[in-house]
């Protein structure tokens, strides 16, 4: 019995509901959750497809971007006539065609150490994908602040990497900030606008960073947090890794301390 | 003392820092992450980390894209 779904939703999730590990009770919790994918770029796309399709019920979408011809190389979810319009609406468009169960809410704004931290106090799991460092450190700092699980992944060329952050659950575990304590020198970025990536690098990352957040909602398998995946497009390999926290750390050296 | 980095086996004459090491690879600490034995080394403890004969470190840049 599945107290609580309509008899679409049962069908709609009926691959979900077949696995002992979600079943009817986990499929209930992922149409309760909260999550915020911050960045609905190349890496934001396909995850804001796999969360919509999940039945993930209220996907936050922050972009304060317009679709532009060159995103489409990757961005999956927009076309060819989407050229112009801001990103968070017609993400919501295309969560509309898929999913009527998922509430989209759009914060078309860049997020800023003025205004991440009432954001993403809204959700209950945050991930992001953005274009830039100093976003990730934005983003790092407020889900400290607001003790909530950080789903991080990026891109460039043909490497991914992806890693969840939840410092301040157990000790030990890093932040965003331990893997790399500062941006490296503008001109010696790695990231799309510069160096240029592979399509598909984003959507493999995309969808990795789905999975963890589905995890994350579910409380089921090995959590990421404190381990790094970096994913090799060339050599077709992926490799998991430890990620320790730094005692050093200024974003969450404290929280550990006290 | 011989490491592989990156898949490449180096030698050198006498144990070294990780600190050490991103000297002699004429790398910036800030560009890049160090793992030593599938593990990333904080960069606090760069200058205190000492290679071990057989180590294998991988030099990791930071991607920032999305």
């Amino acid at each position: 019995m599945m107290p609580g779904m309509t008899p679409e939703q049962r069908e709609r999730y009926l691959r979900h509901v077949l696995l002992k590990e979600v079943g009817g009770q986990g499929q209930q919790k992922l149409l309760a959750a909260r999550a915020l994918v911050v960045g609905a770029g190349g890496i934001g796309a396909p995850l804001i497809q796999y969360l919509a399709a999940a039945g993930v019920g209220t996907v936050g979408i922050a972009d304060d971007d317009a679709v532009a011809l060159s995103n489409l190389q990757r961005q999956v979810i927009y076309g060819t006539g989407d050229i112009g319009a801001a990103k968070t609406a017609r993400a919501r468009a295309a969560v509309a065609r898929l999913n009527p169960d998922v509430t989209v809410v759009e914060h078309p704004v860049r997020l800023d150490d003025a205004n991440a931290r009432a954001v993403v106090a809204g959700y209950d799991v945050i991930v992001e994908g953005v274009d830039n460092f100093e976003g990730r450190y934005v983003l790092n700092r407020a889900c400290i602040a607001a003790r909530k699980p950080l789903v991080s992944a990026a891109v460039g060329r043909f490497e991914g990497q992806l890693a969840l952050f939840k410092p301040w659950a157990e000790p030990g575990l890093p932040c965003y900030r331990c893997f790399a304590p500062e941006a490296p020198p503008r001109d010696e970025q790695i990231n799309c606008a510069e160096e240029g990536v592979l399509g598909p690098v984003a959507g493999v990352m995309g969808a990795l960073a789905a999975m963890e957040v589905l995890k994350e909602i579910l409380g089921i398998g090995e959590t990421l947090a404190g381990r790094l995946l970096i994913y090799r497009g060339l050599e077709t390999a992926t490799r998991t890794v430890k990620l320790p926290a730094d005692p050093e750390c200024p974003d969450c050296g404290g929280i550990r301390r006290g | 003392m011989q490491v592989l980095i990156n898949g490449e086996t180096r030698r050198f004459d006498a144990p070294m820092s990780v600190s050490a090491l991103l000297a002699a690879l004429e790398l910036p600490a800030t560009k890049v992450a160090v793992e030593r034995n599938l593990e990333i080394v904080p960069r606090s403890a760069f200058a205190e980390t000492t290679l071990a004969d057989g180590d294998r470190i991988e030099i990791v840049h930071f991607v920032g894209g999305g």
